[in-house]
């Protein structure tokens, strides 16, 4: 007789069995979620009334573009949208050639850009017209990335590592171009600032610190030991000192003759050689990871010391790395916030000088959950946008 | 031991010692390999012997003695380190393609970068050489998308790519699965017969009955015995020899 | 002939790079230095450290080593480290704390409970620090009520928004004496201790649970022998007393300080939790399972097996994060709280000496985090498996 093949059981589990065995397994269970129930209550009823009748959201909705851009000149912000407009573009293209990789961040921006069209509608601002059309953009990308031969992939790739330089080249604009006309980075403020601070930190500092892991594998020892003399002192000091050390110390190190860079110029400066230093370890771990094998099997095919970093050893040891280099883009974003010590306008700063107007006097509360919920949507939609990437990509694996 | 005869012998080890540390890993090697010919070197783990090919091509350094290899003497001259390991091809145990790289990449690299040959040159010597291992279809794939029997065959095209005089083997098989075993030394008896010097580091006693010409037994850091696979398995003359073997060659 | 053989002998290439490297540098070193000294120049101003025995002449608001405006301006410096250090260690172990019990938390079979703290760690983790001192400072401290109207929890502590007043303790004449019998008691834990490693030494002795109450039986017998020989106690109360505008008695933490360390230890908790269940679960499975195949049981298991293996994989992590906390403490010049950063810019205002300060800050600041780097490699080498 032949085995009888049954449907397996199902095992539905009603609300009351997940309450018990979630909630109320055992005495003490009982208690904890009763004391975090009523906890919960305690501070949420008052904060959400607050919310909704008390707070004055207004002080947000009239100084919007000062949190945003800073003192940029308002009749410069086109190069801002073009920004926007680029990235929706570019993430557009990448969502359609690398689908599953590139999808989270996608979904992240179009999400936003709707809701700050929303936002903007809301707000009888002009600015829904703008973000529409970087949804449109996106969607637009798209499709064009779906129909891409795969042989012009690496055309996109080029367009991202481009990207950043020219978004630079765009807001700081330059004396040599006509339609860009220069920005001083003293005008750089609010997100923007924080922003373009993140991504020049960022991008600069891997170099430097790809140079700093590969110093620290040296056989070489001198510099060897400059390396992690560099390393070990970086790390084994606050980020504030190091501000506030390049801020003061730039100016002096420089002949008389040469203008010292202003003060966000500086600040940059004391980022890239911050982060070098954490970028090092990253790198070093993907060093590490890359198996001696291939670095003898180089040997023995001939292939010079350098060949053999570029071709061989960098490209994996970089893939290994890329999660921890998007924490460092994470970490580089909140550390920001540290510029309002030197007397830069971030967003923080932002807010204190918006605090001091005398119509918006003692909403400091809705300031500062503006502020805070800047950096927190900010970071949790990039995480989940690189969790997304590093899954599709399996990193790890291959 | 034969007499060492500079002008035909393409591969000659005087007296060469090595220390890991305090370690003293080769306790004076001696032997001389001629052109064309098969050497097996077997012998229990720790013996020394892969240190010993690997000082050949530099991936050691040893720090006593002298060795020859085609007439160049192998110092801290880097232009004799790059002479010899120009001429010098190595295939690993683990077989170290790169990864990130297709199968025929990892063969036009070298030719590439090193001997500055046309990339048209380069990946028609490549197809060819994929060919002669056997696996002409597998040149766009990825490492990763291989078999261990095929990647390592890919090794040594990767390494015949270089046109080199001498192919030194590190245990090429042993991390193979059985059933792939047959098939990379089906390609190393070829390329044997074909007159390329070898230096084969392996356990595999068949191979050295059908090709080799010599066997040398290392055992802690020494040449134990030598000579030819007749005499060797026939007439084992030393006792460490024979229990080896008798290891070996029982399963 | 022979000098193109030198220089294409390995070694000497070595050498000869790191040469190059070291003109480089020095060259480097060399022009930054000429531009300092004339920049300096021009400011009429030396380098040196002269300025260290002049009087500092500037007020700090919190201290606990004594201190005047007449001290040198060194004496204010030390000041700053001494407030620092206070700050981290006892951050350090409040922190501590704080994240074991997060991170055990997170792993609670109670959803309520595990999804709590993951928010707690999700919302903590991702914003800025200095955002969430101001929080805590102005949003928190400042708001507590006036002094008369002081909020107060059991155990004579009063939450003001003059600062948290807790109880003092005061030495008495007695003291001394005390001192004989707490040092009894110290060294018979001491022995306590010597005595379980000689007796778990021997195989298949485990000391059950219920002995290592000794550790708290034995001191407080002793402490009780020396109450009944001698009554008074050594440390008598102080408490905070309203009187008129003002506490009088008491410790106070003044809201400066209040705030950031209640920042520093939410936010540092919120990076520990998560190292602790990392680390907990690094743990793999297969070791419980092992554990009770072999018929210990889960309180054994846990202790014996998990706790150790879990400890060893939380501790280098753990270090990095104390030693976050005590960078972080730098903050403390956002919110008015007198550290090292805070008093360190005051003396380069002051003097101009900027080089020489910032050196003194940040080797200061580098010793701290070497020693604690050193303290934690030391516990962990001995804790490291030992592998092939």
């Amino acid at each position: 007789m032949t085995a009888v093949e049954m449907p397996p059981l199902r095992h539905s589990v009603s609300p009351l069995a997940w309450l018990r065995k979630n909630l109320f397994s055992t005495w003490y269970n009982v208690l904890l979620t009763i004391l975090a129930l009523g906890l919960l209550y305690a501070l949420l009823h008052p904060a959400l009334h607050w919310a909704r009748t008390e707070a004055r959201w207004g002080v947000i909705a009239a100084n919007l573009t000062l949190f945003m851009v800073g003192q940029y000149p308002r009749d410069q912000l086109w190069r801002v949208w073009l920004s926007i407009f680029l990235l929706g573009a570019l993430l557009g293209l990448s969502w359609g050639i690398w689908k599953n990789a590139a999808r989270g961040f996608a979904l992240i921006a179009l999400g936003a850009g709707l809701a700050f069209a929303l936002i903007g509608l809301l707000l009888n601002s002009n600015v829904w017209i703008n973000w529409l059309l970087a949804v449109a953009l996106l969607i637009g990308f798209y499709a064009l990335g779906r129909i891409l031969p795969i042989g012009r992939r690496f055309l996109v790739t080029l367009s991202w590592l481009l990207y950043f330089p020219l978004v630079i080249l765009l807001i700081a604009g330059s004396r040599f171009i006509p339609f860009l006309s220069p920005v001083s980075s003293n005008a750089w403020g609010g997100l923007l600032l924080t922003l373009m601070i993140t991504i020049i930190g960022n991008v600069a500092s891997l170099p430097l610190g790809i140079f700093l892991a590969l110093g620290r594998r040296s056989k070489l020892p001198i510099v060897r030991y400059f390396s992690i003399g560099y390393i070990e002192l970086i790390r084994g000091v606050p980020l504030v000192t190091v501000l506030f050390m390049v801020s003061l110390l730039v100016p002096l190190f420089l002949p008389l003759d040469v203008r010292p860079p202003d003060a966000v110029i500086r600040a940059i400066i004391g980022f890239i050689l911050f982060e070098a230093a954490y970028q090092a370890e990253n790198v070093r771990g993907g060093l590490q990871a890359v198996p001696r094998g291939q670095y003898e099997a180089a040997q023995a095919l001939g292939l010079s010391g350098p060949l053999t970093m570029a071709w061989i050893i960098l490209p994996q040891a970089l893939r290994v790395v890329i999660p921890a280099i998007f924490n460092s883009f994470i970490s580089l974003f909140k550390d920001t916030s540290l510029v309002a010590i030197i007397g830069l306008f971030d967003v923080l700063r932002v807010g204190r000088s918006v605090l001091a107007q005398s119509e918006w006097l003692g909403t400091h509360r809705e300031v500062f959950l503006f502020a805070f919920f800047i950096y927190w949507g900010f970071n949790m939609a990039f995480t989940y946008g690189s969790r997304r990437m590093e899954e599709a990509m399996g990193v790890g694996r291959r | 031991m034969s007499e060492i005869d500079q002008t035909q012998d393409i591969i000659i080890s005087r007296d060469v010692h090595k220390w890991f540390d305090s370690f003293h890993v080769l306790k004076g090697i001696n032997l001389a390999v001629k052109k064309g010919e098969v050497i097996v070197i077997f012998g229990p783990s720790g013996s020394g012997k892969s240190t010993f090919i690997r000082c050949i091509n530099r991936l050691e350094e040893h720090q006593k003695g002298q060795i020859i290899v085609d007439g160049v003497e192998l110092t801290n001259d880097i232009r004799n380190i790059e002479a010899i390991r120009s001429e010098v091809g190595m295939v690993f145990q683990q077989f170290n393609l790169f990864p990130h790289l297709t199968v025929l990449q990892n063969i036009m690299l070298a030719p590439t970068w090193v001997r500055r040959v046309s990339k048209d040159q380069a990946r028609e010597t490549a197809m060819q050489l994929l060919k002669r291992v056997g696996i002409p279809e597998q040149a766009n794939k990825y490492p990763g998308q291989l078999s261990g029997g095929q990647q390592q065959r890919v090794a040594i095209a990767r390494a015949l790519a270089m046109q080199p005089k001498i192919m030194l083997f590190d245990e090429p098989t042993s991390a193979l699965d059985p059933e792939m075993i047959k098939e990379v030394l089906d390609v190393m008896i070829q390329l044997a017969k074909s007159g390329m010097t070898m230096l084969v580091v392996t356990h595999e006693m068949g191979f050295a009955r059908a090709v080799a010409n010599q066997m040398f037994f290392f055992d802690e850091g020494q040449i134990v015995e030598s000579g030819t696979p007749d005499e060797i398995f026939k007439n084992p003359k030393e006792d460490r020899t024979k229990l080896f073997l008798s290891q070996i060659l029982s399963h | 002939m022979a000098l193109t053989a030198f220089l294409r002998n390995v070694r000497v290439l070595q050498i000869l790079a790191q040469i190059l490297f070291v003109l480089l540098l020095a060259l480097a070193a060399g022009f930054l230095y000429a531009n300092v000294t004339t920049n300096l120049g021009r400011q009429g101003l030396t380098v040196g450290y002269d300025f260290i025995t002049n009087p500092a002449s500037f007020d700090i608001g919190e201290s606990y080593i004594p201190y005047e405006p007449s001290d040198s301006y060194g004496r204010a410096l030390l000041v700053g480290l001494v407030n620092t250090l206070v700050l981290s260690v006892l951050g350090i172990i409040f922190t501590t704390v704080v994240g074991i019990i997060a991170g055990i938390a997170r792993l609670s079979s109670n959803w309520l409970i595990s999804k709590l703290a993951a928010a707690y760690v999700g919302v903590i983790r991702n914003t800025p620090l200095i955002i969430q001192l101001m929080f805590w400072y102005f949003g928190i401290v400042l708001q507590l009520p006036p002094v008369r109207e002081a909020v107060a929890l059991p155990g004579s502590i009063f939450l003001t928004q003059r600062g948290v007043y807790l109880p003092k303790f005061d030495p008495t004449p007695t003291v001394e004496s005390w001192r004989v019998f707490i040092w009894i008691a110290l060294v018979s834990i001491a022995l306590i201790w010597f005595l379980f490693r000689l007796i778990q030494n021997r195989p298949g002795q485990l000391i059950p649970l219920w002995a290592y109450l000794a550790y708290i039986v034995v001191p407080v017998l002793i402490l009780w022998i020396g109450f009944v020989i001698q009554p008074e106690p050594p440390l008598k109360e102080n408490l905070p007393v309203l009187t008129g505008l003002n506490f009088r008695g008491g410790l106070r933490s003044t809201p400066e300080f209040t705030a950031l360390l209640f920042g520093l230890v939410v936010y540092t908790g919120a990076f520990i939790a998560e190292i602790v269940r990392a680390g907990i679960q690094a743990v793999s499975g297969g070791q419980v399972e092992a554990a009770l195949s072999l018929g210990l049981t889960r309180p054994q298991a846990l202790r014996l097996i998990i706790f150790p293996q879990a400890l060893r994989i939380i501790i280098p992590p753990l270090t990095s994060q104390y030693l976050n906390l005590a960078k972080n403490s730098s903050l403390a010049i956002a919110i008015g709280y007198p550290d090292l950063f805070s008093i360190a810019g005051t003396v380069i205002n002051q003097t101009g000496a900027t080089i020489e300060v910032i050196v003194i800050m940040m080797l200061s600041y580098l010793s701290m985090s070497l020693f604690t780097s050193l303290l934690m490699n030391i516990y962990n080498s001995r804790m490291r498996l030992v592998e092939r």
